[in-house]
Formats: structure tokens, sequence, C-alpha cells
């Protein structure tokens, strides 16, 4: 079984966000940038059913710019065989991924697709499902435990009460939450075999999709700040200051 | 025009976050419909009627739709949209599978948890874990989007809406089928509805610890219990008590972060609370900038002390 995993570059979690002083959106000048952190979940979960011997080969797509190679060498070194990067620099929403990601799949046929829940920089939570849609798969978002055998997987997914466990019929469509896994670190020896390994270069026309924006963005701008407040010295003056001064309790 | 409301329920009541959702799509000004999908939802149809705003209440029962399951329900959504212009959920488990799927199936951008209506396409919303709002504008001949609750009050009671049936023909969910659920027993008030959240981080160091301390608390308060990802990771919470940019959007009248940092994927789920209370032993802790009340303090003493002052 193959299985294709979706990866894309986005601003580092660890960065603090600036937005850029003319409202036109966020300051990605000379910032770290990473993988998304759901994408090295996916990875590793890729990773794990091929050394199980449930899968046979591990493809990461990325679509974005030149820079992406970075974030797709990165999963090479983790472990994945083969990489597509589907070139372009406009911001690409995730209904247009997802048509890009449909046509990857169409000309590669895999059995399984995991995908991020969640980009950490749009904070869209689209792609994955709108794949699924676009493919007429069957679903399973934020999955902390995935299964497959021959014909199906069987997935837990975060829920808002709790946990859910449903049974896919294959092909399907994943979508990983953080506690499906620890992705491993790529080691050294691995990011130099990384540099060799198989990338192809792609362009969004070579599947016919227009990534032209369908949501245009009228204003970017800094959430309202909180006023600072101020230290308590004991239990007592915090419950005072909630009952008397907050009016909370 | 109308806007189409997926309600949001666990097969037997209303989530109050249809309310909210409903409040919020009533500012754009439009009729709203709200389609209550599932097995034996009578009693929810009824439930919807009453949501102020309301003027028409759509009822799919059908086994097919027992579960929530993504792919039946985007098919029921999908077969209604000649009559509508615009299609909204909330920003929960559901809303977020399957409206994506309705989305993608009309060729629409999904407006993902907005938290302001600026207009009928036109709306606000987070990115980057809310370190900066958007003011973005639909240009598709659909409108799909998910709302964050945590930014409306809830519409109030009063309509008598009608109630009609829709077909539901043809429906399956031979794609996904359901096996089992492990939803939590919750004698507490839901997180995103409470009015006071106690909340732990990975300060709390166990799960038994996070009992002992946490726990008494919060019932005094009739609290919520939320946690940060540390804490639910190290398996001191279980996973649907998760605050924080991927976990659940609060914004209760009183939070009290015990135990965490204030790491920004964590701030993102409750920086809009009304009043912060920050309980940690490290002075110099994030969440401190962010605390209206701040206590410098262990917490396996101050929550003690707190649970006997209350
Ligand atoms: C993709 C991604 C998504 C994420 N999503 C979320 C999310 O949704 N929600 C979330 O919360 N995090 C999320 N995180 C994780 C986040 O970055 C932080 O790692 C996490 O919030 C830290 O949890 P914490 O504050 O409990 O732990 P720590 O950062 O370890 O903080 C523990 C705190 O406890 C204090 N402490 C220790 N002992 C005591 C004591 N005895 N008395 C008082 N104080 C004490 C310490 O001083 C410290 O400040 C995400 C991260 C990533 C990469
Ligand atoms: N440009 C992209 N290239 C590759 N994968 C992407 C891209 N955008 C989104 N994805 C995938 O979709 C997931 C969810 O993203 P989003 O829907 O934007 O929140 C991410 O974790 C990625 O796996």
């Amino acid at each position: 079984m193959k299985i294709l995993v979706t990866v894309k570059r986005v601003i580092d979690f660890n960065v603090k966000v600036r937005v850029a002083a003319d409202g036109s959106g966020i300051d990605l000048s000379n910032v770290k940038m990473s993988m998304n952190p759901f994408d090295e979940i996916s990875i590793e979960e890729a990773l794990r059913l091929k050394e199980a011997g449930t899968a046979t080969e591990v493809v990461v797509v990325s679509v974005g710019p030149a820079k992406a190679e970075e974030t797709l060498r990165t999963a090479l070194a983790m472990g994945a065989d083969r990489a597509i990067l589907v070139e372009t620099d406009d911001v690409v929403e995730p209904l247009a991924v997802a048509k890009i990601v449909k046509g990857v799949v169409e000309q590669e046929g895999p059995q399984l697709i995991i995908v991020g829940k969640q980009a950490i920089d749009d904070d869209c939570n689209q792609t994955g499902q709108m794949l699924s849609a676009l493919l007429g798969w069957s679903q399973g978002t934020f999955a902390s435990k995935v299964e497959i055998d021959s014909e199906r997987a069987t997935v837990t997914r975060e829920v808002d009460g709790g946990l859910q466990t449903i049974a896919l019929k294959l092909p399907a469509v994943i979508t990983t939450d953080l506690r499906l896994n620890e992705p491993r670190y790529a080691s050294l020896p691995n990011i130099m075999k990384a540099k060799k390994k198989p990338l192809e270069r792609k362009s969004p026309a070579d599947f016919d999709v227009d990534t032209k924006a369908r949501i245009k963005v009228l204003n970017t701008e800094e959430p309202e700040g909180r006023k600072s407040g101020v230290k308590v010295a004991s239990v007592a003056e915090l419950v005072e200051k909630l009952k008397n001064e907050a009016g909370v309790l | 025009m109308t806007t189409l409301v997926l309600a949001d329920h666990d097969g037997t009541s209303l989530s109050d976050q249809t309310a909210k959702v409903v409040a919020a799509v009533a500012k754009i000004g439009f009729d709203v419909h709200v389609l209550v999908a599932g097995s034996h939802v009578g009693a929810i149809a009824s439930q919807a009627a009453e949501l102020s705003g309301v003027s028409k209440v759509l009822v799919a029962d059908t086994p097919a739709l027992e579960n929530n399951l993504a792919e039946p329900l985007t098919a029921l959504i999908v077969s209604l949209r000649d009559d509508y212009k615009t299609f909204a959920a909330a920003a929960t488990s559901v809303g977020k599978s399957v409206m994506p799927r309705v989305a993608a199936l009309m060729d629409a951008s999904q407006i993902s948890e907005i938290i302001d209506v600026v207009s009928a396409d036109t709306f606000k919303r987070p990115i980057y874990a809310g370190n900066a709002i958007q003011t973005v504008q639909s240009t598709d001949a659909k409108i799909v989007i998910t709302v964050r609750t945590a930014s409306f009050s809830p519409a109030s009671l009063g309509a008598t809406a009608a109630v009609e049936d829709v077909s539901t023909a043809g429906l399956s969910s031979d794609l996904s089928t359901f096996i089992s659920d492990a939803i939590s027993e919750n004698e507490r008030p839901e997180l995103t509805s409470a009015k006071i959240i106690v909340s732990g981080g990975r300060g709390l160091g166990s799960a038994e610890k996070f009992r002992e301390v946490i726990l008494p608390v919060a019932d005094k308060l009739a609290a919520a219990v939320g946690a940060s990802r540390a804490a639910v990771d190290s398996g001191y919470a279980p996973n649907d008590w998760q605050v924080g940019q991927t976990g659940k959007v609060v914004a209760p009248d009183l939070y009290i972060a015990c135990g965490i940092s204030g790491a920004i994927q964590h701030l993102a789920g409750m920086k809009d609370s009304k009043i912060i209370v920050a309980i940690n032993n490290d002075e110099e802790a994030p969440i401190f900038q962010i605390a209206d009340y701040g206590l410098v303090s262990d917490l396996f003493v101050a929550l003690p002390e707190l649970e006997k002052e209350l």
C-alpha cells in the first residue's frame, strides 16, 4: 500500500508573529520556517505503517514556494521515500491545495492519505476534509489512533466529548491530531541521504488548478491587547478581589 | 436569501452552541433555517424551533445519520444547496469535519471560525493562534462558514418556528461506520459554555494530583475543568479538556490557570476570558502578562487554601 502525506511549510510554532504595519498581512521576512507540526505527526504515522509492513512506500507532497523543498527534504530525512513539490508563490487556499493533491492522487494511486488536522498559520482545518470529499473517499478526522487491515482503517478520533472510534473503507483520508504519536527527529546521516532522494517538481497548471484566491483579505490587524493586571500577595486577597473588584464570585 | 445552520447535538439534546451560531448568523440579515440531522431527533428539532430568529427547522431523521458521520451528513446538506446562499455550523468536532466537505462539493472556499460578521459576505477570523485578526470577503456563489461560538452570546428562546421533514432518500453510510464512543462521563458544565473554568497544566505533576487539587476547587465553584496540552499529553487530563489553538476555545467570566506557563498556543484558547487568574510559582511565567490577577505561589499550597476560602 502506498501512503501519500501532505506537508506545509509554515512559520515555526515558537516564533512570535508580527502583523505588518500596513494591515496587509503577517511579516514573514527573516522568520524561522518549519514543517507544520501536525504534518510531522502524519509522516511519523506513515513511517510506522511502513516499518510494520503495512505500507510499501511513503510519498510526501507540498504546495508552495521553491523554499518548501527544505521542508520536503526534512520529510525525506525522517524517512519518506519520495517527494513532490507543486511550486507556486501564491498563497494557496485549502480548496486549491485539495484540488492539486487530488491531481497528485490520480497520478500516484495511494490507498491512504494522511493530512495534518490544521495548519498553524491559517488555522483553517479544512484541507483533508475537502480532499476526501473531492475524491469521494471516506474520512477520519482528528485521529489519535490508527489501525489498518487490508480493507479498512480503524480510527480513534478526538471529538468534543471524548473519543469516537470509526471504521473507514479504504482508500481513505485521515487527519492527524496531537496524541497520535511522537514524531522522530531526522539523524544527521539521514539528513545527508535525504539530499539524494528523488524530488519531483510540478506546477498547479500541471493539474489544471487555478490558485487564484477566492477569499479576499481586506485587512489584517493585531487583536485587542489585554490591559496589564496586578499581582496579589495571598489567596485571601485574590478571593477578596474576585468578589469585590471583578465581581465574578 | 436564506442561511442554513447545521444543528449541533449529541443525539439526545441540542447543544447550546447552536443557539450561538443562530445569534451569529442573524447578523447576516437573511432568514435562518436550522437543519437537525440524526436518528430519532424529534425532540431536538422542537428545541431548535424555540430559538429566536429561526424561521424554519428542517428535520432529517434516518439511521444513516446517526452518530454524526461526515459523509452522509455532507450529502444531506449538499442536497439542499439550491435553497440556500449561506451554510453555517459551530466549529465543533462535527462542524469542522462536515463543513469543509460541503464547501468543497459546492466549489467554495470555507471561512473557518468566524468571530464577527461584518456583512453577508465579509467576516472576521483569527489566524496564527489568534495573533492576528483578518477581515475576509468571500467571492464564491455559496458561502460556507464555521463559527467560533466563544465569540457570540446565544440566541434567546421564545420562537415557534415551523418544523418540516426533508428527504433522506439515498443517504447511506457505507464509507465509514461507527464502532464505539468513549464519551467522558461529566457532571460538570461544558467547557464551552461554563461561566467559570479551572484549568491545570504540567505543573500538576500527575493525574492523581490533578484530581486532588484541581477538582475540589472546580466543584466549589461549579466550574468546568480545562487543561493545557502538556497536561493532556502527560495523561493528567482527558483530551476533550484541552484548551488552546488546537483544542477548545473558551471565554468564561473567570478562567483560573494553575501551573500553566502561558504558551501562545494555550493563550489562543482562553485569552478572551473576562477575568483571568494565574497561579504559578515562577514569577516570570508568560501567563502573568495576560492575567488580571496573578498569584506567585506553589499551587499545591494555594489551591487547597483557595478551596477553603470559597
Ligand atoms: C501544533 C501545536 C499545537 C498546540 N496546541 C496547544 C493547545 O491547544 N493548548 C495548549 O495548552 N498547548 C498547545 N500546545 C503546546 C504549547 O506550546 C505548550 O507546550 C503547552 O501549552 C505547555 O503546557 P503547560 O503550560 O502546562 O506546561 P509548561 O510550559 O511546562 O508549564 C508548566 C508551568 O507550571 C509551573 N509550575 C510547575 N510546578 C508548579 C507548582 N508546584 N506550583 C505552581 N506552578 C508550577 C511552571 O512554572 C510552568 O510555568 C501546542 C503546541 C504545538 C506545537
Ligand atoms: N500548501 C500546502 N501544501 C501541502 N499540504 C498542505 C498545504 N496546505 C495545507 N496542507 C495540509 O493540510 C493540513 C491542514 O491545513 P489547513 O486546512 O490549512 O488547516 C496541513 O497540516 C497540511 O498537511
